[in-house]
């Protein structure tokens, strides 16, 4: 065994990481994860290190807080043995690999295009020509969906094979929201340009993704922070939590088609939004997160408003959930409908929300603290049925847990520090990570310097990169009129999978 | 039954009473208003991550600004962010603001083609595409049509089919894998038909502009009858600027 154990949140010379021989780094890395459900992969990427591609694996470990790192080098002509073959929870990150360089697997079960990115290999490859799975059976039909949605969501293509209303299988093809994310980080140079397209990966997830920005960012140029600091984005993510689920319950609702519980959920989801509005001059809270300083420190007037105005959610919201859970129209909607297996959920790899749906307990805030987390003690909330019930229990009960943590963090405000900007250098020739919890799960960000400290590479993961294909295994099986309601239920991102 | 009522009960009028005189809360970052101080334009200029700020006269754009005040933190005497939220235009050149301007930005109603009014006064419905949208304005036009803003009242919606619309509403920079399904979009909407962009974004590309993994032409060879700045777009800006593009009297 040769790898290197660092923490959330900490960069290392990119020499210290162990560098294996291929055959050695594959055998070690899906070692790692079979039989231990405490560890999986957070990122896995390649980069063009002179003419040859390094490859580096990062391997969370649940159990000992820490991450697992190894490299290997392989030129673009290899033709690879897959780790997917031996646990396909790397399935997409080797996919993403073969796209990006070209490089062939010998053994990979399902090497098709990730997302059609700008810089792949194959540029004849064109998004219109996706090879999808295909049926000859004159008893099954398909069902073609997007890329543009009958609502005012992002784009995708489901293509689903039915026998009659029943799904037999459903594909999902993305790559329409591909903006270029990961190369922009490396040729827009500053800093403010790169924290606003962090903040733009994922709108509904600004906070995580600019959290996950700046603590990589902090580690890179080897500062600390001030407490006010870790405090504002441990409360931003919190509120950002509370502000996705109450709106995601509002459109679990409109799927099963409950108006009363789609209006107050909707209506329930203003005021904390307005808040950040209060706070910092967005809805979404963009421009809330920046590297180094708090451009908006949180006040004593802040903290009674805030209280104010989780007081007066806080009813409304659990008894309308209390309404939503004793409708038999509503449980037989969510009840048993898009079921995932636990083992089929730790097979691919999920994470977040939509691992702890059946007793999977990926939570960073509990496994990687940073910020204040290490404060609550977190301990992620389960259930243990898989279905939509599952998803929408753990939306209810996170946003009871996020109310709870928000009092106790604003019982003792941090003295506020002052807005205060400092040039920051990323030190040459390492090598960071930086997960944080967002309210979907895991996001991972990874970056690599050069000589100069120059990004050499930028990796983004949302957890909607793990995420997406328990989706298209949950919905096998039900009626076709239940998608909606299931794809609903996991939310994923399409630009936060795209970049 | 009784509960429902009590739910109702509880939660009584949530509606804003006029979206087009509504205060919002807090620091919200709208219409800025540049003073005549002194000061180092270059770094003021090069200051701005999208170089929305030009200088001689120093003036913002809005349909390159992303809106993260960053400008008026470091320039307070300089840069003010008011709280007018009317933002909206047909021209894309009234998006500029200059130094010394303190008037509200609006349409010109002699741009407005005569067939939007015409048609759509009484009921517009829009096809949403969110051509590489990071879903922050996305959730921002749902809520134009939740409970508490109800754009509905003003005979306004998104409908499910570009057969049924009335225009379409383009999120997101528009990306190269989008270019495709975006035009077939609007051909499939009947004519007479609007385009409406909202967004930095949409606009002018905003953070993403340059990107070579974006293909803007469907946005520069089409006429674009409303501009509705923002990251994300607030839906009072946006329904303001449909209902005085309609001609809605308020």
């Amino acid at each position: 065994m040769s790898y290197l154990t660092i923490n959330n949140h900490q960069s290392v010379p990119v020499a210290s990481i162990p560098e294996l021989k291929y055959d050695h780094f594959l055998d070690q890395n899906t070692t790692f994860l079979n039989d231990n459900s405490a560890r999986h992969c957070v990122t896995y990427f390649g980069y063009m290190a002179g003419q040859e591609i390094k490859l580096i694996c990062c391997i969370a470990d649940d159990e000992n807080h820490n991450i697992l790192i190894s490299s290997s080098t392989v030129t673009k002509e290899a033709c690879l043995n897959s780790f997917s073959a031996k646990n396909l929870s790397f399935e997409k990150f080797e996919r993403e690999i073969h796209e990006n360089f070209g490089i062939a697997y010998s053994d990979h079960p399902w090497l098709k295009p990730v997302r059609y990115s700008e810089n792949r290999a194959d540029k004849s490859k064109l998004i219109p020509d996706y090879p999808f799975f295909n049926i000859t059976s004159e008893e099954l039909h398909e069902v073609g969906v997007g890329p543009v949605h009958a609502g005012i969501i992002e784009p995708g293509h489901f293509r689903f094979v039915c026998n009659g209303e029943q799904i037999l299988h459903l594909e999902i093809q993305l790559g329409y929201q591909h903006r270029g994310v990961e190369q922009l980080f490396l040729t827009r140079k500053k800093l403010l340009q790169r924290t606003i397209l962090a903040e733009s990966i994922a709108g509904d997830s600004a906070i995580g993704h600019a959290t996950a920005f700046a603590c990589l960012w902090e580690s890179l140029s080897g500062i600390s922070l001030s407490r006010d600091v870790l405090f504002s984005r441990t409360l931003a993510q919190e509120i950002e939590r509370i502000a996705i689920h109450t709106g995601d319950l509002s459109a679990i609702c409109t799927d099963i088609a409950y108006q009363l519980g789609s209006s107050v959920f909707g209506r329930l989801r203003t005021p904390i939004i307005n808040f950040f509005q209060e706070w910092c001059g967005n809805r979404l809270a963009k421009s809330l997160i920046r590297v180094g300083f708090n451009p908006y420190p949180f006040t004593k007037e802040l903290a009674d408003r805030l209280n104010e105005v989780l007081d007066a959610f806080e009813p409304d919201f659990i008894e309308i959930n209390s309404e939503l859970s004793r409708l038999p129209s509503s449980l037989s909607r969510f009840e048993r409908t898009g079921t995932m297996k636990y083992d089929q959920l730790l097979s691919i790899g999920t994470v977040g929300l939509s691992a702890r749906m059946n007793a999977l307990p990926r939570d960073i805030r509990s496994s990687h603290p940073y910020g204040l987390y290490p404060e609550f003690n977190h301990e992620p909330f389960l259930k243990h049925h898989g279905d939509v019930y599952s998803r929408v229990q753990i939306r209810r009960e996170e946003v009871k847990q996020s109310i709870a943590y928000i009092r106790q963090l604003l019982a003792s405000l941090p003295e506020p520090g002052i807005p205060d900007q400092r040039e920051l250098h990323p030190k040459n020739n390492s090598f960071g990570i930086s997960l944080t919890e967002g309210w979907r799960g895991e996001i991972c960000h990874a970056a690599v310097t050069d000589n100069n400290g120059e990004l050499l590479i930028y990796k983004v993961k949302d957890p909607s990169f793990h995420n997406w294909l328990a989706l298209a295994l949950a919905v096998r099986n039900n009626e076709i009129s239940d998608f909606p309601v299931c794809n609903k239920s996991f939310d994923l991102s399409y630009c936060g999978h795209d970049l | 039954m009784l509960r429902t009522l009590k739910i109702l009960y509880h939660q009584g009028k949530q509606f804003i009473p006029d979206p087009t005189r509504a205060k919002v809360p807090g620091i919200f970052r709208g219409r800025p208003e540049i003073s005549g101080q002194a000061v180092d334009v270059a770094a003021l200029a090069d200051l701005c991550p999208t170089r929305a700020i030009n200088t001689d006269p120093v003036s913002i754009d809005l349909g390159r600004c992303t809106f993260c005040g960053e400008c008026s933190r470091l320039y307070p005497g300089k840069i003010n962010f008011t709280a007018d939220y009317r933002l909206s235009v047909n021209d894309r050149n009234s998006l500029v603001i200059y130094e010394g301007t303190t008037a509200p930005v609006a349409l010109n109603s002699d741009l407005i083609r005569k067939e939007i009014r015409n048609c759509f006064k009484g009921s517009l419905k829009l096809r949403q595409v969110s051509a590489g949208g990071d879903n922050s304005t996305e959730l921002e036009l749902n809520a134009c049509g939740n409970v508490n803003f109800d754009m509905g009242r003003y005979g306004i919606e998104f409908v499910a089919s570009p057969r049924h619309a009335d225009g379409i509403v383009i999120t997101g920079p528009v990306t190269k894998n989008m270019a495709e399904p975006l035009q077939i979009t609007y051909d499939a909407t009947p004519s007479p038909k609007i385009i409406v962009l909202a967004g930095t974004d949409a606009i002018s590309g905003g953070i993403f502009d340059g990107s070579p993994a974006l293909d803007r032409q469907f946005i520069e060879k089409n006429h674009i009858d409303l501009y509705v700045p923002g990251n994300p777009v607030h839906p009072l800006t946006f329904i303001n600027g449909l209902v005085d593009l309609l001609g809605i009297k308020h």
